[in-house]
C-alpha cells in the first residue's frame, strides 16, 4: 500500500492546496447550524459567530505574531493587497506619492501600483539578484521624501526565494516608511514574525495554507506606529472601518483552523518537505543532464522545486506527465502567452524560461510520489529530447547562442 | 482546456522523428522559429529525383505538444506530394484535424512555415523547378 500512489497527483501547492479535513470539519457547523451574522448584536446566532470569528482573528494573529486586533478579514489575498497599497497611497497621499515595490511581486501587487501610476502615484520596480532577492541597500537608496509605502513579498510563488524581510523592515523603520509584505507563500511555511522584521502591513490567504479559497486576512499594525487606511469598499463600516461586509464566518474559521494548525506543524512539515524536496531534486538530476535550478539554493521555500530542463518545453512536458499536476514558466501555459517575468527578472533568459518546471510539495506530499513523479519526467524529458532540434544541435556541439534563428 | 486526442497521439506516437542529411542535395530543410520565443521546427523533405515527389520528411521540434503535433502532422502529409502540392498544405486545415484552440493556431502557422522553409531550401540546392533528367545526374 505505501507503494501505491493515486492519480492524478498534485504537485502543484504553490498555486493553489487541498482543503485539510480537520479545517472543513472546524467549518461544517457553521454552514448549518451555528449560521448567524457576525454582526447580528441582539440575539445568540449572533454571539456565538462573533465569537468564532474572534477566536479565528487570535489564530491567525498567533502564526504572524500579532494581535488578533490587528486582524481584518478579507476576501482572499488579492484584495487584502488591495487595500493594503491602495488603502495606504489614498490615506497618505499629502505626505507623498511615491511608492516602491519589487519587479517580482504577484500581479495583485503589479497591477495594483500600475492603476496607482495611472492615477498620478510615482512607482519604483525594484530589481532582484540571480536569485531573486532583492537588495536591502537598494531599498534603502530608492527611499525619497516622498514615499510613503514599500511593498515586498516575503517568499515568491514561482521560485520559492525568500525575501529579506527584517533587513528591509528595519531600513523603513529607521526612514519612517511604512512596510508592507505579500506573505502568501511564507506563512505556515517559514517563520514569520511582524514584529521581529518591523512589518506594518501583511496579506495572507487560506488557500495556500491548507484552508478554503475566498478568504484571507490583512495585517494592519495599531502601535508604533498606527497604521491607516482608506478603505476600497464600503458599506456599513465593519472591520474597523476598514472592509465593509458580511463576514464570511465559515471561511473565517476555516482560516483560523488552517493557522493554527500551519503553527503547530510548520517546522516537522518543514523539514519533511526538505527531504521529499532533495528526493526528487536527487532522482532527477541522477538521471537527467542540462537542468538548472531555479531561485535560490537555499534561502527558498521548503516545498518549492523550479527546475530547468534544458532544450524542452514546459508544455509539452506537462502533457508528458499528464497524470501529474505542475506548473510551467513557459509562454505557452500562460492566458497571455509571454513567458514568466519572475523568471525573466532573474535572468534565466527567454529559452529556458519557456523549459522551466515548478514542483510544489505540500502537506499531503508523500514518498511514493516523488519517486513516481521522478520517473515521469525523466522519461518526459528523455523523450523530448529524442524530439528536441536544439537537443540535437547542442550534441552536435553547436553553440545555440551563437545560431541565428528565423524567428516568426 | 484538455488536450484533444489526436495531440497526445502525436505526442505519444510522434511520426517521422529524425533527421536527414542537410548536405544531401535531394533533402530540403526548414528551421523556423526561435528559441526565445518556445518554439523551433526542423522539418526535412527528401524527394525523390525520378518522380519528382516527396517519398520521405522528418521533423524535430522544441515547443508545445500542439506544434509538436503540427509538425508530426505536417511530415505525414508531405510524403508522396509533389513539391506543389506540398506547397498548398494550408495550416487551416491541421487546425481543423488537430482540433487546436485559437490560442494555438499559431502552432499551425509555423508548421506552414516550416514546410515552405523546406521546399525553398530543396529548390535553391536544385535551382529551381528543375528537370527530372537533372535530378537523375545528381548523386549518382
Amino acid at each position: 500500500m505505501s507503494d501505491s500512489v493515486k492519480l492524478p497527483i498534485f504537485m502543484d501547492n504553490n498555486s493553489t492546496t487541498r482543503c485539510d479535513p480537520r479545517v472543513v470539519e472546524a467549518m461544517i457547523p457553521y454552514f448549518t447550524e451555528k449560521y448567524g451574522n457576525a454582526a447580528s448584536r441582539n440575539h445568540s446566532y449572533g454571539w456565538e459567530a462573533e465569537e468564532a470569528v474572534e477566536h479565528a482573528r487570535e489564530q491567525v494573529g498567533h502564526l504572524i505574531g500579532s494581535s488578533g486586533k490587528e486582524i481584518i478579514f478579507t476576501s482572499g489575498a488579492t484584495e487584502s493587497n488591495n487595500l493594503a497599497i491602495k488603502g495606504v497611497a489614498s490615506m497618505y497621499k499629502k505626505k507623498g506619492n511615491h511608492i516602491i515595490t519589487t519587479a517580482i511581486e504577484h500581479k495583485a501587487v503589479l497591477d495594483t501600483c500600475k492603476r496607482l501610476e495611472r492615477d498620478g502615484f510615482e512607482v519604483t520596480y525594484l530589481p532582484v539578484g540571480q536569485f531573486g532577492q532583492v537588495s536591502p541597500s537598494q531599498v534603502a537608496a530608492a527611499i525619497t521624501d516622498k514615499t510613503i509605502l514599500v511593498s515586498v513579498m516575503a517568499a515568491n510563488n514561482e521560485i520559492g526565494t525568500v525575501e529579506p524581510l527584517a533587513a528591509i523592515g528595519a531600513i523603513c523603520k529607521e526612514r519612517g516608511v511604512l512596510f508592507h509584505t505579500d506573505a502568501v507563500q511564507a506563512v505556515g511555511k517559514i517563520p514569520v514574525d511582524v514584529e521581529a522584521m518591523g512589518i506594518d502591513l501583511l496579506s495572507l490567504t487560506a488557500h495556500k495554507v491548507y484552508g478554503p479559497k475566498g478568504i484571507g486576512a490583512l495585517y494592519v499594525r495599531r502601535k508604533n506606529p498606527r497604521v491607516r487606511l482608506d478603505a476600497i469598499q464600503d458599506g456599513g463600516g465593519h472591520e474597523r472601518g476598514m472592509r465593509s461586509g458580511t463576514l464570511a464566518v465559515p471561511l473565517i474559521v476555516g482560516l483560523g483552523a488552517a493557522c493554527e494548525l500551519a503553527d503547530k506543524l510548520r517546522e516537522t512539515e518543514g523539514q519533511k518537505l526538505l527531504s521529499l524536496r532533495k528526493r526528487l531534486s536527487d532522482a532527477i538530476t541522477a538521471e537527467l543532464t542540462d537542468v538548472g535550478l531555479n531561485g535560490h539554493p537555499t534561502e527558498r521555500l521548503p516545498g518549492n522545486l523550479n527546475l530547468s530542463f534544458a532544450f524542452v518545453e514546459g508544455e509539452a512536458m506537462m502533457m508528458g506527465i499528464k497524470d501529474v499536476a505542475v506548473s510551467s514558466g513557459s509562454a505557452c501555459t500562460s492566458a497571455s502567452l509571454e513567458p514568466s517575468y519572475v523568471l525573466q527578472a532573474i535572468g534565466v533568459g527567454d529559452e529556458l524560461a519557456h523549459s522551466s518546471i515548478r514542483f510544489g510539495l505540500g502537506r499531503f506530499t508523500t514518498e511514493a510520489e516523488i519517486d513516481f513523479v521522478a520517473k515521469q519526467v525523466i522519461t518526459a524529458v528523455n523523450h523530448l529530447r529524442e524530439m528536441s532540434p536544439l537537443y540535437e544541435m547542442h550534441k552536435q556541439g553547436i553553440d545555440l547562442s551563437t545560431v541565428e534563428w528565423a524567428g516568426h | 482546456m484538455a488536450y484533444s486526442d489526436k495531440v497526445l497521439d502525436h505526442y505519444y506516437n510522434p511520426r517521422n522523428v529524425g533527421s536527414f542529411d542537410r548536405a544531401d542535395p535531394l533533402v530540403g530543410t526548414g528551421v523556423v522559429g526561435a528559441p526565445e520565443c518556445g518554439d523551433v521546427m526542423k522539418l526535412q523533405i527528401r524527394v525523390n529525383p525520378l518522380t519528382g515527389l516527396i517519398e520521405d520528411a522528418k521533423f524535430k521540434t522544441f515547443g508545445c505538444g500542439s506544434a509538436i503535433a503540427s509538425s508530426s502532422l505536417a511530415t505525414e502529409w508531405l510524403k508522396g506530394k509533389s513539391v506543389d502540392e506540398a506547397l498548398d498544405i494550408k495550416n487551416t486545415s491541421i487546425v481543423e484535424e488537430l482540433c487546436l484552440p485559437p490560442v494555438k493556431v499559431h502552432c499551425s502557422v509555423l508548421a506552414e512555415d516550416a514546410i515552405k522553409a523546406a521546399i525553398k531550401d530543396y529548390q535553391s540546392k536544385n535551382s529551381g523547378a528543375a528537370s527530372v533528367a537533372e535530378h537523375a545526374t545528381v548523386g549518382a
